[in-house]
């Protein structure tokens, strides 16, 4: 297994302007494998990719490629080859220049540039346009002959930067199939970036989910989908219902007001969880004694394969359902979930947390600003632990009023409630749950009442 | 009526525009001394030009005035080595500007933030210094370190101004490349240098051409930071010569012919430009066309 392994990052941090883009990424490649690193924009994702290419030095951290370290080798001296977003031809160059740039500068005999480059133009199907302008290439044509251009010089991995982005739901799909084709022929390591949950599912044999320069989950497509390993993935990759639930006991899992019976242990008892469940998991039924609980059918609508409604149950949660038949709105509906649809995951964080300190006897210092608590005897200039609960901090939509403003940067639907992510001016994070309908990006203040903040003397202060 | 007043304002804004050039090139064609007076059509002042008084040479520059002015035939030695000292210095300058200036765009570019916006203002600055004040810094500056006042420091001079407008020409052919260009051509193994040469130098050629065109129009231009630069050992350009000629009491009747000359060379080149420009982008969409054609 581990003489498979082509390329090995190593502890990999990275740093823009005081902002941590890459965290600690620690990643390992196998020979011929198709990665995907997938994340919402800003993730960190491509800037990984172009540590990998030598565009980027990272701060720390190491690359070793078969066995050799690269990070300090420049990009003109790695082996790989990347194909960018936007095609990045060099439009003074015809197209078969342009493939031929990187065999011309290894000062390759001319015939066999000829031949090199006739093949690698006849695998993208862009054999008739050898002479012709780059620019008068159609999106698709252009990322062909990118695509060309890498391959040609048979690196050891070949890097895609969102290479399908520009193009045409249609064309895209049409591409997808190609490079996976392509991937399956050449044997060629192939590092994907994209931001595209379904483009991942359908080419990748690993997808690494990244988040706010982490990895959050390193899997197969199916394991991603099927069994994601905290809420992030599972919003991200696919519809989903997400919501608080309870882990009674070994196999046993409350929600929406229900014990249902699942297939997870070894959480404990009585301890605090997340699960999802995928829409098209719901089973609904008219019988409803036969059902585990009861809804109402609030919306329809027709999505071509399926119908997806949202029913709200008895105790005002609200779910997703994908289901090929209707059911027809106000009606009352039964729900069935099957024990092995359930996914359960470890809740993140029960509560918000921050490393503060004491200012004076009622206020307290953290997250860049300062609160009002409830009389403390701590000495002032004692660090300590503050824990504040999710439905305690309050978000206003006058930035004056809170105590700091943040802006909303994750939104969860928990079936009852949003649960938000909110980062402040230093990308520090607090979590809140609100009714309340916020979009992303939107500028909240931040308040949150003296006594809803608890305080601890932080541990080994003494 | 309101068409007719717009038609009118538009034809007498280029009839004030044109007139002096239009003077100039209806003069040429006539033997007079004198600016104005019409004594008959004669090519004579054209022929003149392009001989040299045979005699003239020496005396020209040892009396001055009376000889030339007095001189039935051709023009003074002095009048063609103007043109040509001109002419070199424009060529030499600009060429030494485009090479200056496309790699300081090129550095500029990649510069971030405040540093880039700095550099692009001190950049600017030259162009917008009052000419007299730039021909008196360089003045003093050549004067302060010795260097003997000639055909170097005219130069200098003249790279000094011209290199801001070849950084003006190239930095918007930087901007509109791809940003992923360059690390293409490092990405497929090209070193720093190759990809300079072989990528991002072809891109901004046409910003390079212009700003080239751009300096040597300058050059040829240039009196106010020439005068305080050429010296007094007699080194003239086309600028200082007409200007000293001018002053010596009247125009050599010849200057009509070449300023005519020059107009129409200007002329011609900027109509070639234009006509070029227009051929080429209608290729471009017959290629376009071809490809649909093809592809349907």
């Amino acid at each position: 297994m581990k003489e498979n392994c082509i390329i090995k990052i190593e502890n990999i941090c990275k740093n823009y302007d005081g902002v941590q883009v890459l965290d600690n990424i620690n990643l390992e490649i196998q020979k011929g494998e198709f990665v995907t690193i997938l994340g919402p924009s800003g993730c960190g994702k491509t800037t990984l990719l172009r540590i990998l290419s030598g565009f980027v030095k990272a701060d720390s951290g190491k690359i070793i490629l078969e066995g050799e370290e690269i990070s300090n080798v420049p990009p003109y001296k790695r082996n790989l080859n990347t194909v960018f977003q936007k095609y990045a031809l060099f439009p003074h160059l015809d197209v078969y220049d342009n493939v031929a740039f990187g065999l011309k500068l290894k000062k390759m005999p001319v015939d066999e540039i000829d031949k090199k480059v006739s093949k690698a133009l006849k695998m993208v199907t862009m054999s008739d346009y050898e002479d012709r302008d780059v620019n008068s290439l159609s999106g698709g044509q252009q990322q062909r002959v990118a695509i060309a251009r890498a391959l040609v010089n048979r690196p050891q991995i070949l890097l895609l930067d969102e290479p399908l982005s520009a193009l045409d739901l249609k064309m895209r799909k049409d591409m997808q199939l190609e490079l996976k084709e392509m991937h399956k022929k050449l044997g060629i390591t192939f590092i994907y970036v994209t931001h595209d949950q379904e483009e991942a599912l359908t080419l990748s044999d690993t997808i690494v989910v990244m988040n706010y320069g982490k990895i959050q989950q390193i899997g197969t497509p199916t394991d991603i989908y099927n069994e994601p390993q905290n809420s992030f993935v599972a919003d991200f990759i696919g519809e989903s219902n997400i919501l608080d639930a309870t882990m009674v006991r070994d196999r046993e899992v409350n929600f929406v007001g229900h014990t249902f019976e699942c297939v997870d242990e070894g959480f404990g008892e009585n301890v605090p969880v997340d699960v999802v469940i995928r829409p098209e998991d719901i089973y609904m039924t008219s019988k409803i004694e036969s059902a585990q609980i009861s809804a109402v059918v609030k919306s329809s609508i027709f999505k071509g394969v399926h119908y997806e409604m949202f029913v709200e149950t008895e105790n005002g949660y609200e779910l997703m359902i994908q289901d090929y038949n209707s059911f027809e709105i106000g009606s009352e509906v039964g729900l069935i979930i099957k024990p092995c649809d359930i996914q359960v995951m470890r809740k993140e964080r029960t509560c918000n947390e921050f490393e503060g300190e004491i200012v004076d006897s009622t206020t307290v210092e953290f997250l860049g600003a300062e609160f009002e608590i409830a009389e403390t005897d701590l000495e002032p200039g004692t660090k300590v632990r503050v824990e504040i609960d999710f439905d305690k901090v309050d978000l206003l939509d006058d930035k004056d009023d809170g105590a700091f403003t943040g802006v909303v940067n994750f939104i969860l639907y928990k079936g009852n409630h949003y649960h938000l992510t909110i980062i402040n001016e230093d990308r520090e994070c607090i979590y809140a749950n609100t009714n309340d309908v916020w979009d992303k990006s939107d500028m909240v203040g931040v308040k949150i009442l003296p006594q809803d903040i608890r305080i601890f003397k932080a541990e080994g202060d003494e | 009526m309101k068409k007719f007043l717009a038609q009118a304002y538009i034809w007498t804004l280029l009839l004030l525009l044109y007139a002096p050039i239009i003077i100039i090139m209806v003069f040429s064609f006539t033997e007079s001394k004198v600016l104005g007076n019409w004594t008959g059509f004669s090519t004579k002042l054209y022929s003149n030009l392009f001989t040299v008084k045979e005699s003239g040479t020496t005396f020209a520059v040892d009396t001055g005035e009376l000889v030339v002015r007095s001189a039935p035939q051709g023009v003074s030695s002095s009048l063609f080595s103007a043109i040509e000292n001109t002419l070199l210095i424009a060529l030499v300058a600009s060429i030494i500007s485009t090479a200056l200036g496309s790699v300081a765009a090129i550095g500029i570019f990649n510069l971030k933030g405040k540093k880039k916006q700095a550099m692009y203002f001190l950049n600017n600055i030259p162009m917008l210094n009052p000419d007299i004040i730039t021909g008196i810094s360089l003045f003093i500056l050549f004067v302060a370190v010795g260097l003997t006042q000639g055909y170097a420091t005219i130069i200098l001079a003249h790279i000094t101004f011209c290199t801001p407008y070849v950084v003006l020409c190239v930095m918007p052919k930087l901007i509109q490349m791809n940003p992923n260009t360059y690390e293409a051509a490092l990405d497929l193994g090209a070193t720093p240098l190759q990809a300079m040469w072989k990528v991002i130098v072809p891109h901004i050629r046409g910003g390079m051409v212009s700003g080239f065109l751009l300096s040597f129009t300058l050059s040829i231009d240039d009196f106010a930071v020439t005068l305080f630069t050429k010296g007094n050992e007699g080194l003239d350009t086309l600028s200082t010569y007409i200007y000293a000629d001018a002053r010596k009491g009247g125009l050599t009747p010849e200057l009509r012919a070449l300023s005519t000359i020059i107009f129409v060379i200007v002329l011609v080149s900027l109509t070639l430009i234009n006509v070029y420009s227009i051929y080429s982008k209608r290729k471009n969409i017959k290629k376009q066309y071809w490809r649909y054609d093809k592809a349907s």
